[in-house]
């Protein structure tokens, strides 16, 4: 018992912080900056108690809990990157007037939700922290009440993203219909090819996790919740819930459906495809930057399953390594909408960057070094990145999904290009408000750092996401 | 006179599950709709899962169901607490009025 609650650990001491945090916040008077503060510390307490952890694999609870390094990994990849999100975007909370306290403690519900899943070895159990993180981020798309726009987006979200939970749980009750069990081992025993049931409950619970990461063709609420839910929310969105997704069609190749991986195999290069053309060309037009980088997340996700796709360890890993530095890209991304502000005013459109690089050449050199990371340009991240995805699917000989990929990142890169021609040599339009947001600005230059020096030690994050697929 | 099996319990699932499906996307009125529709869903897996549970003699499928019928509780509660700040900001919740961001 005392050996289970070891394990449990990081999620025991997530949920008494969230119970004691919420309980602050009502008892105290204007309470924001205490929850927020002591929200971050719990993200922080949280993240060293997950690396003090021993990596080995555990399960627990009937076997429906499971510990082991590739869940770890990927908790501390949401923690980190919710932490900087949380932070850099503290100024455009309190300037937006949402800063209520429970901003903070829905966003760890969500994350308590997203550790559930990870960690699930149960369709129940994944089931239920599917649900705990969807019902955490409805609040959160419509968190601004008193904003048409935000209040429309949650909506939106709302009713797409039940509507694929639904159809992931009809799948679930197939599954456990046709194999007898809720377990994800005892699944994988009895699924093989000649089981159809099975197959036809895999394309159900496919369709929720594509929707989760917002794959085409189950894109459709992500420009508009992007554009309509306040900045600091779509940066949680386009960063968080898409690592938990893409880990969880990882895990699902893995444990449940390792015996009918072709089947899986299919659907996942129809969906990488589609999204890359779509995230390429529908991103063309766009005037919005919110909504631009909605495509360009779309089209991300694309290149990260083109690594899923290979159904190869060697794939898994480009995949995940693709994902890390997604998030280290769209965390800088969105911090540099933070800066962009006009008499109390945050701008959010292309046309608003016209010749910034005269009055602000700290932020353009940013979104310059961001951008082009985006666009796949060497020697920055974003490049090694899609270097690691396409080397793998060229290994598997999949020659026609190495060469749309190829021919989308070149259609994509003119609409990062264009946008640094509008920094660059357009005329000089507007003067940002002086900004004073020490955090914004580090997580930007981390953020740039980063990208500019991951050719230095690409072996570093390497060897830790190697070391994942090992067992 | 034919015993009623796990087909019939299945198709019946199946319909339900459908006729909420169709009603999210056919619906062109009221928003309230969309929500009965989810719930539809979310009964016709419950109908699925308890049929299953009993004709194979496990409980884990009913103990699932318990469950589900806790979430869609709480999502019918999240649901329409979005739906009223929306109705007190725009006037309206006709499926077409939702139309402020597009393209």
């Amino acid at each position: 018992m005392i050996n289970s609650l070891n394990i449990l650990l990081p999620e025991v001491f997530l949920t008494l912080s969230i119970f004691s945090i919420l309980m602050i916040g009502v008892f105290t008077k204007k309470s924001f900056n205490l929850v927020f503060n002591l929200s971050t510390i719990t993200l922080l307490v949280t993240a060293g108690i997950i690396v003090n952890s021993s990596n080995v694999s555990e399960k627990i609870f009937l076997d429906s809990f499971m510990k082991d390094s590739f869940s770890n990994f990927f908790k501390i990849l949401i923690l980190i990157s919710s932490l900087f999100v949380l932070n850099s975007s503290r100024n455009f909370i309190t300037a937006k007037k949402i800063n209520k306290f429970e901003y903070p403690i829905i966003i760890l519900i969500s994350i308590l939700g997203m550790f559930f899943m990870l960690s699930s070895n149960d369709i129940i159990l994944f089931y239920l922290g599917l649900e705990l993180q969807s019902l955490a981020l409805y609040i959160l798309a419509s968190i601004d009440r008193d904003n048409l726009r935000s209040s429309e987006s949650g909506i939106k979200y709302f009713v797409l993203s039940a509507l694929s939970s639904g159809l992931l749980l009809y799948g679930c009750s197939l599954l456990y219909g046709f194999t007898g069990s809720t377990n994800f081992d005892l699944i994988a025993e009895q699924l093989n090819e000649d089981n159809t049931g099975a197959i036809f409950a895999m394309v159900f619970i496919l369709v929720g996790l594509a929707f989760k990461v917002s794959a085409v063709p189950f894109h459709m609420w992500t420009p508009d919740v992007y554009e309509g839910a306040p900045t600091s929310i779509t940066s949680f969105f386009a960063v968080v819930p898409k690592v938990v997704g893409l880990a969880l069609l990882i895990k699902f190749m893995f444990i449940p459906f390792s015996n009918i991986i072709l089947e899986w195999q299919t659907i996942i290069i129809f969906i990488s495809i589609a999204s890359m053309i779509l995230g390429a060309v529908a991103a063309i037009v766009q005037k919005n930057l919110k909504r631009l980088l909605a495509y360009s997340s779309i089209g991300h996700v694309g290149y990260a399953l083109a690594g899923v796709a290979t159904g190869e360890a060697s794939g898994y890993e480009s995949a995940v390594v693709y994902i890390s530095i997604y998030v280290v890209m769209n965390i800088g991304a969105f911090s540099c909408l933070y800066l962009m502000k006009k008499n109390g005013e945050y701008k959010e459109n292309i046309s608003d960057l016209s010749g910034v690089s005269k009055k602000h050449p700290a932020l353009a050199i940013s979104f310059l070094i961001i951008l082009f990371s985006l666009a796949g340009i060497p020697p920055l991240g974003g490049f090694f990145a899609k270097f690691y995805v396409f080397s793998s699917v060229i290994e598997q000989e999949m020659y026609s999904l190495a060469i749309i990929g190829l021919l989308t990142t070149v259609i994509s890169a003119f609409y990062y290009l264009r946008i640094i021609k509008t920094i660059y040599f357009d005329d000089s339009v507007i003067t940002f408000d002086p900004i004073k947001d020490r955090f914004a600005q580090f997580t930007i230059f981390l953020s740039c750092t980063v990208l500019l020096t991951f050719f230095l030690y690409p072996s570093f994050l390497n060897n830790i996401v190697n070391s994942l697929f090992i067992n | 006179m034919t015993e009623i099996g796990l087909g019939h319990y299945l198709s019946l699932g199946a319909i339900i599950f459908f006729l909420g499906v169709m009603g999210i996307f056919l619906n062109r009125k009221n928003v309230i709709v969309i929500l009965m529709s989810i719930e539809l869903i979310l009964l016709a897996v419950n109908i699925n899962l308890i049929s299953f549970s009993i004709f194979s003699g496990d409980i884990v499928g009913q103990i699932f169901t318990m469950l589900i019928l806790t979430v869609a509780a709480a999502e019918a509660a999240i649901g329409l607490a979005i739906i009223v700040i929306y109705y007190r900001n725009k006037g309206s919740i006709r499926v077409e009025d939702i139309h402020e961001m597009k393209g």
